[in-house]
């Protein structure tokens, strides 16, 4: 192991420009000649738009521009599209509606976009969008989804019962059977809560258009900017690729909501034309809680079949999933094909049926968040399992190593499509014990409760899939793209070396941990080595980052781009040492020739590789750049076990997490100090979930929860510190190993504090307690159980 | 508009600006120093944090006008001569910053918290610094980094 290599905690090359307010976030750029866009928004959630007057607002100071829908249309710009196409049972394509940039037609939710204005300045683009007079005749709306399923007023025409499909995993006679000839039945009703992704840094677009030579480029805050150039710029305005460039630069937090293609992107680009100057758009945080895809929402019924021992036998599932007003990029995946496909954890059920029903609602559309999908399926489990332990009067920690899959069953085939490639669930489990030390947890309790405070222990054992994808199965599932990665490692002529990789970082470090894979791999410096990400114009392509895919598809890229350059090196170290390549070997930064002291270090590889005076040009071309695509053969599986530790004020229904404990697999840790600091951060939304987030809407679409003072976001004196650490079992299909651990925290952390909660307080006789576990909602489950 | 002048990271600076000018705006448009970000508008996230007159506030709950002849550090005039303050160190050190997005202002509160707190313990940190969200930490890595800051500023 070297001081930067593989394993180590390296400190971060990105901290200094960060430190120093030297990072380049999309709102620090400015154009020579930039303007202001300002979107007038829908302040009501459903409404026929019958004409909307500009005309004042065209002559109001400053103003370039004001545009509609309706220019829109009359420009052919197309709609947003959405990336993933599901079906229902019979096989009949999902219903997937038109979802214009601009609003036509109608308005369907509160921040819906009816025009924009184009400005000198900001103030004055602001200014004149309150002259436009839309006139708008309000119609009902819906909101929740039983009442939209159920005869409530159409979101879209064509979405009988405001479904957008209604989709099966599983046979389900096989479950009934299975259910039919249980010993002990637990069911449980969940909501999981509506949640918003609240980046820190608000959505920004900045777009320009050359006249002279016809190029577009938009700076955006986005996690893949290439899929935005795709979507865009094939679905939307039909711009080809090679006119227009897509940077996303220093991004300032996604955590899923920076995945998808948002209509000021098009505006923006289609406008800057119009217009003939750049403009910007800087949405204001109450526009981020409106415009921003919201995540999680499902409605959910689930029943559990187990045998007298405690041995599950079959899992039947019925879920609503809230898709929003409009399909958002990659909305219908997630209840689906990361959330059903989840349903076996890390048990060993043999059966299992998921009922999916996407319903349209008029909110918010809703997407990935991180977890997506998996923390809704680990939630429902945890919750299940918990609940039929204390149903059945088993220990919570036996029923789980009762149904674990055991670590020698790997490659594990579940009932729901996925195989699990390798995994270590006992082992996740019983680190957890001791470092939460759950045998000094009885004398806690006693002593929290001299205190006053019911305390409870909750345990989470998890799986996910992550590493977004195998192509081939993606694309039988629906998606509309590939999900490989790609990279080109250049290495220059005194052997320094940039890596330009189609992942994207916004605070995953991807500047530190890539350069420690390339400098172990080359021998080269850590210093050496720079990370490119994030321009068009500069990487060859890529499909970004999300659901945990950086290290094991983008960094299996970079590994396999610097291995072609290792090989590149033995046909030159061959050439000039005048040796056979096959006796030529490489390790630490030096080319050698077997079983001599003839060598050459990868530096001067590099620079022969430039001067190349006596180079065989037949056989042996100059330079050392590689490029790679890399698309894996399958998901990847971290797992883990979260242990959560609350005292609840029976007085108050405050909940405080006093201990929290992370044991995760993601597989082999390049740098333990990001890996526990991605845990870090998921935990703490998930506990935020758990406790204090929520995306309230009242029955006419309102969004109640619309600012920082309404929608609760963990702060620093809302958790505890946490005990994070790692057991590995290495990916099997990957070369590094690597499984991915951004989303693990939020995904295994959440049921595991309810479970807590629950226990807490069980001897008041609450068996379940609602998302999130506000002093409300707890005060309200302690009354109504002893009632 | 108003002619506003103050001491930025001890820079004389002036700009002729509206009268309803936030500070946060005078710094990022005016005075073209973009390390103070915005993330809210309603005074809750704390990324607009400077310190002002020796106190961190947060510069978009905050009229330009009303800093007329103030003395404002920007998280640009914290470092000292490309070295860094102990409390930027002590992020670096802990990890404690993923996308930046909050850093700056987080690094400001920490810097004033500490000044005023110096034997401050974690509950005092994470009491101190509850004006301030990140989103990528949950905060574990920047309450160490804010205890290990203010030792290293007493020294």
């Amino acid at each position: 192991m070297t001081e930067h290599g593989i394993g180590v905690s390296v400190k971060r090359k990105e901290d200094r420009r960060f430190l120093t307010g030297n990072g380049n976030y999309t709102d620090d750029i400015n154009r020579p000649g930039q303007t202001y866009a300002y979107f007038l928004r829908s302040q009501v959630a459903h409404a026929e738009i019958r004409g909307v007057d500009t005309s004042a607002a065209e002559q109001a100071d400053g103003v370039l521009a004001v545009f509609t829908g309706a220019d829109l249309a009359a420009d052919e710009v197309g709609g947003i599209p959405c990336g993933w196409g599901l079906t229902f049972q019979n096989g009949d394509p999902m219903i997937e509606p038109a979802h214009p940039a601009l609003a036509q037609g109608k308005v369907r939710h509160v921040g819906d976009a009816i025009a924009v204005v184009v400005a000198e300045t900001k103030k004055q683009a602001k200014s004149a969008a309150q002259l436009i007079e839309a006139d708008l005749n309000e119609l009902p709306a819906v909101v929740d989804m039983k009442k939209a399923i159920e005869g409530g007023t159409l979101v879209h025409d064509e979405a009988a019962e405001n479904t957008c499909y209604d989709w099966a995993i599983g046979e389900k006679a096989d479950v009934d059977a299975a259910f039919d000839g249980a010993d002990h039945v637990t069911s449980i009703d969940i909501v999981n809560n509506r949640l918003i992704p609240n980046a820190i840094e608000p959505r920004v677009a900045l777009a320009e258009y050359e006249a002279a030579s016809g190029d577009y480029t938009l700076y955006t805050t986005t996690q893949n900017p290439h899929v935005i150039r795709l979507l865009m710029g094939a679905f939307v305005l039909q711009i080809p690729e090679h006119k227009l460039k897509i940077v996303a630069p220093d991004v300032g937090g996604g955590f899923g909501s920076k995945i998808f293609h948002y209509a000021e992107e098009a505006v923006l680009t289609w406008a800057s034309a119009k217009v003939g100057r750049p403009i910007k758009w800087t949405a204001e945080r109450s526009e981020s809680f409106m415009t921003d895809a919201h995540g999680r929402d499902h409605v959910t019924h689930a029943e559990l079949a187990l045998d007298k021992e405690g041995k599950f036998l079959g899992l039947r599932v019925q879920t609503l999933a809230n898709m929003g007003a409009y399909l958002s990029s990659f909305a219908p995946a997630i209840p689906t094909y990361l959330h059903a496909t989840l349903l076996a954890g890390v048990y060993t059920t043999p059966l299992i049926y998921a009922n999916i029903r996407a319903v349209f609602t008029n909110t918010v559309p809703v997407d990935a968040y991180r977890g997506a999908g998996r923390p809704e399926a680990t939630y429902l489990l945890e919750r299940i399992v918990s609940k039929a332990a204390r149903e059945m009067g088993i220990d919570q920690v036996e029923i789980r190593r009762k149904n674990f899959i055991p670590s020698d069953a790997f490659p594990y085939q579940t009932p729901v499509a996925l195989q699990y490639d390798s995994g270590d669930y006992e082992a996740t489990l019983s680190a957890a014990l001791e470092a939460a030390d759950v045998d000094g947890f009885a004398a806690r309790k006693e002593a929290a409760a001299r205190d006053g405070k019911l305390r409870g222990l909750g345990y989470s054992t998890y799986i996910e899939a992550c590493g977004v994808a195998p192509s081939a199965v993606a694309g039988a599932l629906g998606a509309r793209a590939g999900l490989y990665e790609s990279a080109v490692v250049r290495v220059h002529p005194t052997g320094s070396v940039t890596v330009f990789t189609g992942s994207h970082s916004h605070g995953q470090s991807h500047e530190t941990t890539f350069a420690q894979l390339v400098s172990e791999q080359l021998g080269v410096d850590f210093e050496a080595v720079d990370i490119v990400h994030g321009d068009t114009s500069k990487i060859q392509f890529g499909m970004g980052t999300y659901g945990s895919r950086s290290l094991a598809v983008g960094g299996e890229a970079i590994l396999r781009a610097a291995n072609k350059i290792v090989d590149k090196g033995k046909k030159i170290a061959a050439h000039i040492l005048e040796a056979s390549e096959a006796d030529i070997e490489f390790a630490d930064g030096s080319y050698t020739v077997k079983g001599t002291d003839k060598a050459m270090a990868f530096g001067e590889v590099a620079l022969a590789a430039y001067v190349p005076h006596n180079f065989p040009h037949e056989t042996l071309e100059p330079g050392l750049e590689e490029s790679a695509f890399y698309d894996p053969l399958n998901f990847t599986f971290p797992g883990g076990c979260h242990v959560c530790e609350v005292d609840v004020d029976p007085d108050t229904g405050v909940v405080d997490v006093v201990n929290f404990t992370a044991v995760d697999d993601v597989g082999r840790v390049i740098n333990p100090m990001i890996v526990e600091g991605q845990v870090h951060g998921g935990v703490t939304q998930g506990i935020g979930q758990a406790l204090l987030e929520n995306a309230v809407y009242d029955e006419n679409g309102q969004l109640l929860s619309g600012s920082y003072m309404d929608y609760t976001m963990p702060r620093a004196d809302d958790v505890p510190s946490y005990h994070v650490s790692t057991e590995e079992t290495l990916c099997a299909h990957n070369s590094l190993g690597v499984k991915g651990v951004g989303e693990v925290g939020a995904i295994g952390s959440t049921p595991a504090v309810i479970n807590a909660v629950v226990d807490a307080l069980a001897e008041k006789g609450v068996t379940d307690v609602p998302l999130p576990a506000s002093p409300q909602n707890v005060w309200r489950a302690i009354q109504e159980a002893g009632a | 508009m108003a002619t506003v002048s103050m001491t930025v990271n001890g820079n004389a600076v002036a700009a002729d600006v509206e009268p309803d000018t936030l500070l946060v705006d005078y710094i990022r448009e005016h005075i073209g120093l973009t390390g103070t970000h915005v993330g809210c508008d309603t005074s809750q996230c704390g990324s607009c944090c400077v310190m002002l007159d020796g106190d961190s506030i947060k510069s978009c709950t905050m009229l330009a006008v009303q800093a007329e002849g103030a003395e404002v550090t920007t998280i640009e005039g914290v470092a000292d001569n490309g070295e860094f303050h102990p409390m930027q160190q002590a992020f670096h050190d802990n990890h404690a910053l993923q996308c930046g997005f909050c850093t700056p202002g987080m690094v400001i509160s920490a810097i004033d918290l500490a000044a005023k707190n110096p034997d401050i313990d974690e509950a005092g940190v994470r009491r101190g610094l509850e004006g301030n969200l990140c989103r990528c930490t949950g905060y574990h890595n920047i309450v160490k980094a804010v205890l290990a800051g203010a030792q290293a500023m007493k020294g």
